[in-house]
This record gives C-alpha cells, sequence and structure tokens, in this order.
C-alpha cells in the first residue's frame, strides 16, 4: 500500500481517458446531475466545507472565491480558468488536460452554475499545440452532448464556453495580467482593489481558478465533503498532484494527500538518481524559496511549507544533486524572471536586470564578498515593491541560495570561476561508478 | 495581397466566439501567422479593420507577447528549453550543439526557410526533461544527438513523431491554426499520457 490516492489521474492509463466516452465511463458527468438537482448556494456551501483551497500557488480557499461574487446584481459574471501554466518546474495541469480535459470541463459547468455565470473562459498557454486540440474537442463534444449550451441538463441554464490560447508570456498566469490579456491588451497586472471578484473580465464579477482546483471539484461533489476531508491534514484538505522532477530516478506525477513530504515521494520515485545525493529542491516552482536534505520531512501542505520559511506554490518538486551549481540555476531562474517581467512596475523591471548582472559577475568568478550584500539589499529593493509577484518570486531563488549556500557564492570568486562541471548533471553523463 | 472571402469568414467566426470583439485580438493573431508564417503588416491592418483599433494599438499587443513572431520562422520551429531545470538536465547542451549543427542562433532561420531556433523558457513537461519543443509538439528526454538527428530529418521532409501530439508532426503554420482554435481533427493520435506522468498511478496500483 503506498499513500497515494490517484483521483484526478485514476483513468490517464486508459487509451481514450480523453475523449467524453472515456471520461463517462469512468463516472464523469454524473457530479453535473448532482449539482444541477442543488441549490447554486448549496453548490458553494459544499465546496467551502470541503475546504478545497487553490491549487494554482496561493492556496486561496476556493468556496469563499466563489462567494465573493455578489448575486442579483444584474450583471453578467463570469468563471476564468488558469490553465496559463508556466512557472518553471510546475508540469500538472498540461498532462490533466491532455489525459482528462472533460474533468475541468465538468468542473466548469459547475462551478459556473454555482457563481451564475453564463460564460466561462479557458485561457490556456499557447505553447502546446496537443493539449489545444483535446481541450477543443472535449468543448466541442460537451456541446453535443448538451453539457454545454442552453438548457443544461434541462434545469435552464445556459452556458458558453470558450478556448482561449495565450501566446507565451509568463505572467498572464497572474490573474489580473491574465483577465487583461484575455480582453485583448497586452498581459500587465492589475492594481487592487478591485478585485475580480467585483470587477474582473470586463469589469465585471469574475472568478479566476487554476485547472486543477476546478477539476477537483466533481469528485468533492460526487463523493461528499467526508471523503475529500479524510485525505490530507488539519487545514489543508484532500488530494493533489505533486509533479516531481530532475535528478530522481522515476520523475512524474504522484497524486497524493496533502502533507506527504518529500523523502516519502522520493521513496516512491527510487530515490535521487544512482550514486548521487539531494542538494536543493524547490517545493512549489522557482518563486518558492529553496530547501535542502534538512527539509525532506517537510509536511508539502500549505501550513508545513509555509513554516518552513517557503510555500507550496503548484507542488513542483525541482530535484536537484550535488552536481548542480546552485549559482547557475539561481542565474538562469533570474535571467527567466527578467525575460517575463511584463515591464509595468519599474523596481521589477529594471531590478531583474541588475540581479541578473550581478549574478552573472558572480557565476564568472567576478563577484567579491561585498556583492553578496549589495545582492541582497538589491533583492530587498525589488520585492514587495510592485503590483504583482513576479517580483517577489523573482528574489525567491537568490535569497534562498543565499542563506544556504552563500559559501558556494564565494568558491566562485577564489576559483575564478564556475567550479562545477556542467556535464556531470546532464541526465546523459555517464553514471558515476 | 489581399485576404481571401474565405478567410475573412473564419476572421468573423473568431470575433463571433467573445462577448466583446477586442478579445478576438490573440487567436486573430494566431491566425494570420497560420496564413503569413508571423504577424506581416497586411495582417496587423486586417485585424485593426475588423476590431475597430488602431494598427498601433494591435501591434502593441503584438509585440508583448513571444510566439508573435515580427519574421518568419521556419516550417520547423525548434524550441530547446533552456530554463534551469532542462538547462541543468541538458538542455543548454543540445541548446549548443543544435545551434552549431544548424550554423543558426537564436530566433534565426535556416536560409532554405526550414528549421529556425528558439531558446525558450519551462514548457510545463519538467518530468520529461530535457524537453524540445517542435512547432509546440512535445518532444520529451531529448539529447544533443536525438535533437541534432530531429532537425535532419525533418529538413529531409521526414520528422520523427512528437513524444506526446498527433502521429504525424505538422508545420509551424498548420499547428498554428490549431492555436486559433481551428480544430485539425487529429485530438484523437497519441497517447493519453506520457510514462512519466503516469508514475504515481502505476505505483498505487502495484505496476511499476
Amino acid at each position: 500500500m503506498t499513500k497515494l490516492t490517484p483521483v484526478l489521474s485514476a483513468n490517464w492509463d486508459e487509451k481514450d481517458s480523453f475523449t467524453i466516452a472515456g471520461y463517462q465511463r469512468a463516472g464523469g458527468y454524473k457530479a453535473l446531475t448532482k449539482a444541477l438537482a442543488m441549490e447554486p448556494d448549496a453548490v458553494i456551501q459544499l465546496v467551502k466545507d470541503s475546504g478545497l483551497r487553490g491549487r494554482g500557488g496561493a492556496g486561496f480557499p476556493t468556496g469563499s472565491k466563489w462567494g465573493f461574487i455578489p448575486q442579483g446584481d444584474n450583471k453578467e459574471h463570469y468563471l476564468v480558468v488558469n490553465a496559463d501554466e508556466s512557472e518553471p518546474g510546475t508540469c500538472k495541469d498540461m498532462p490533466l488536460l491532455m489525459a482528462n480535459p472533460h474533468v475541468l470541463i465538468e468542473g466548469m459547468i459547475i462551478a459556473s452554475y454555482a457563481i451564475r455565470a453564463n460564460y466561462a473562459f479557458v485561457y490556456i498557454r499557447g505553447e502546446v499545440a496537443h493539449v489545444v486540440r483535446r481541450v477543443q474537442q472535449a468543448i466541442e463534444d460537451a456541446y453535443k452532448a448538451g453539457f454545454l449550451g442552453k438548457n443544461i441538463g434541462g434545469k435552464g441554464f445556459d452556458l458558453e464556453l470558450v478556448l482561449h490560447v495565450g501566446a507565451g508570456a509568463y505572467i498572464c498566469g497572474e490573474e489580473t495580467a491574465l483577465l487583461d490579456s484575455l480582453e485583448g491588451f497586452r498581459g500587465q497586472p492589475r492594481l487592487r482593489p478591485p478585485f475580480p471578484a467585483i470587477a474582473g473580465l470586463y469589469a465585471k464579477p469574475t472568478v479566476v481558478n487554476n485547472v486543477e482546483s476546478i477539476a477537483s471539484v466533481p469528485a468533492i461533489i460526487q463523493n461528499g465533503v467526508e471523503w475529500f476531508q479524510a485525505m490530507g491534514t488539519e487545514k489543508s484538505k484532500g488530494f493533489t498532484l505533486y509533479s516531481l522532477s530532475g535528478h530522481v530516478k522515476n520523475p512524474g506525477q504522484f497524486e497524493a494527500p496533502l502533507g506527504i513530504t518529500l523523502r516519502e515521494i522520493l521513496e516512491l520515485a527510487g530515490g535521487v538518481r544512482e550514486g548521487h545525493q539531494l542538494k536543493f529542491w524547490t517545493p512549489g516552482g522557482s518563486s518558492t524559496p529553496m530547501f535542502t536534505a534538512e527539509h525532506l520531512d517537510v509536511p508539502l501542505d500549505y501550513e508545513g511549507v509555509s513554516a518552513a520559511g517557503s510555500m507550496l506554490g503548484t507542488k513542483a518538486l525541482q530535484i536537484f544533486d550535488e552536481t548542480t551549481c546552485v549559482v547557475r540555476a539561481a542565474l538562469r531562474w533570474t535571467e527567466f524572471y527578467k525575460h517575463e517581467s511584463c515591464g509595468k512596475c519599474t523596481p521589477c523591471r529594471e531590478g531583474t536586470w541588475w540581479l541578473v548582472q550581478m549574478l552573472q559577475d558572480l557565476e564568472d568568478g567576478k563577484g567579491t564578498e561585498e556583492d553578496l550584500a549589495k545582492l541582497l539589499d538589491l533583492c530587498d529593493n525589488i520585492a514587495g515593491r510592485s503590483f504583482c509577484a513576479l517580483a517577489d518570486g523573482a528574489v525567491a531563488p537568490i535569497i534562498s541560495s543565499l542563506k544556504y549556500f552563500r559559501s558556494e557564492y564565494l568558491e566562485h570568486q577564489k576559483n575564478g570561476g564556475c567550479p562545477f562541471d556542467p556535464v556531470a548533471s546532464t541526465n546523459f553523463a555517464a553514471v558515476k561508478s | 495581397m489581399q485576404f481571401t472571402a474565405e478567410q475573412l469568414k473564419v476572421m468573423d467566426s473568431i470575433i463571433a466566439r467573445y462577448p466583446r470583439s477586442r478579445s478576438a485580438i490573440m487567436p486573430l493573431l494566431h491566425y494570420v501567422q497560420s496564413i503569413d508564417g508571423y504577424v506581416t503588416p497586411r495582417g496587423i491592418e486586417v485585424i485593426a479593420g475588423k476590431l475597430d483599433l488602431a494598427t498601433a494599438e494591435v501591434t502593441a499587443v503584438s509585440t508583448f507577447y513571444t510566439q508573435y513572431r515580427s519574421e518568419p520562422a521556419g516550417e520547423y520551429h525548434v524550441g530547446v528549453c533552456i530554463n534551469t531545470l532542462c538547462a541543468v538536465m541538458g538542455g543548454d547542451a543540445i541548446y549548443e550543439s543544435v545551434s552549431e549543427h544548424l550554423g543558426i542562433e537564436n530566433h534565426e532561420t535556416t536560409k532554405d526557410g526550414k528549421v529556425s531556433l528558439e531558446r525558450i523558457e519551462c514548457n510545463a513537461a519538467c518530468d520529461y526533461a530535457p524537453v524540445v519543443m517542435v512547432n509546440w509538439e512535445f518532444y520529451d528526454n531529448q539529447t544533443p544527438q536525438s535533437v541534432k538527428d530531429l532537425v535532419d530529418a525533418a529538413r529531409a521532409g521526414n520528422p520523427p513523431a512528437p513524444t506526446r501530439g498527433p502521429n504525424k508532426l505538422r508545420s509551424w503554420k498548420e499547428n498554428s491554426e490549431v492555436l486559433a482554435g481551428i480544430s485539425d481533427g487529429l485530438y484523437n493520435e497519441g497517447v493519453s499520457a506520457g510514462e512519466a506522468s503516469l508514475r504515481g498511478l502505476k505505483i498505487s496500483k502495484g505496476e511499476k
């Protein structure tokens, strides 16, 4: 027996798991019938009671988000699903949508019914043609089956669902930038308040949820609050997808109750690659401060990771062994944030360029100990000084790597350059004997 | 040269998907790329006309997003992931070797117009690192040699099939049409999930 709890991924090994027939054979669209027999407010209450929290990074309670939509306001409401999965290390929503797009669509219909939205959008990143095909077809088939369109299930509920394909911009994973992008503008974050629940898409009340959050809803409706709460920890209920990548024997998706530890997941995955040891890892993507081997037993739930000084984020467990230069890693992530900064806020737009220059010098062995203080000072002047969290994410790998590997930064200077052999960390390097 | 009546009709159907027309700007840009191979001046003009915007407003959007190109892509657009995890696992070595092999740098296209190259950011397939995307299809677990072989085969008109995608790799323009939300009917091809995606499921079932 393992601790794993495949729910979203339970039918991915079926050849036709992505078709409407395959999904219905696995019990799909039964939760919709059940939800449509309930009052919309009762659906919101049930999701609130379940304790489901956002799986896209922030961990905000999903039911509460739905409850913020003002009802009886005579305005259109919108549901927007964030499928712009781009956080480095994060690779759960794309395989989910490739293998089982209907579970998202069923969840979206239920969520739209609950918040009383008649228009819903999936905003998917543009660099995944085959995932786009699968979602597009799933939407078409849901229309044909009468799950979308007019008078769904004979209950007088109408819903139009549109797939919107992005075009390569990490920032559009930020919910207000996503809304601007969906409105046809450059994807730049908005100042909040007003929050999307009051003035979101087209300035109308809007719920923005992550793919996995919405996809978790049908199972909760179908199996009930108690079933869901039997998994997870006190404040982090349910199951979730952990994505293990990097220097491990068997990388992949592991669907488990919240609160599982990296030690347990690594054990299932056969451990760190042969002949090597864990050096550092991210609990939830590059924007979450890195951990080391001393954090192997941190419960991977919202509270546990936060208490240990990082964030659960997207549960993207990127594993790096002792062959990896942490300065190179931090530099490359910083180059990413520099490239993806939307340019709206000066501290982020200018600061990420400065960070790259300083880190490049440090990686090349041209940085001094004084530069480390300057680097941290710079981080301090960037984080928390912009509209959105991109800049906060940008400084996370730098501050956390300096916390755990300060001496490695200085070794670069002593060595006159990077002391690591990049070939040794590739997965086609000969296995160390 | 004008867009055909048929193409203009497709543009109208894209606009009709949205409650407000301006929202159609992104799929329209993908659609223009599927016809012209990049965002052409005539593409900007037709979108501005249809959405009642200034051409500068359309250009402002187009230049914000990296997938919209100001120059033609190759028939096979090769994106090598060089974000940290893929880079460390071999993406840097892959990029260097394929760049040297083709004699082109980031954002350049071979003289025969067949292959263009791009350093791409995380493409949400980290459990298959190092990852290479061709025309935005997944090529998982690559090596410098496998990517050199891939581009050679592509130039010879016979690219290997994506690891998780349709049975036959389609051209960059054809896939741009998919990104515009126009179905090519190939959703049924390829695996439901790759090996790494099934890792936890198989362990939970006692399969290895």
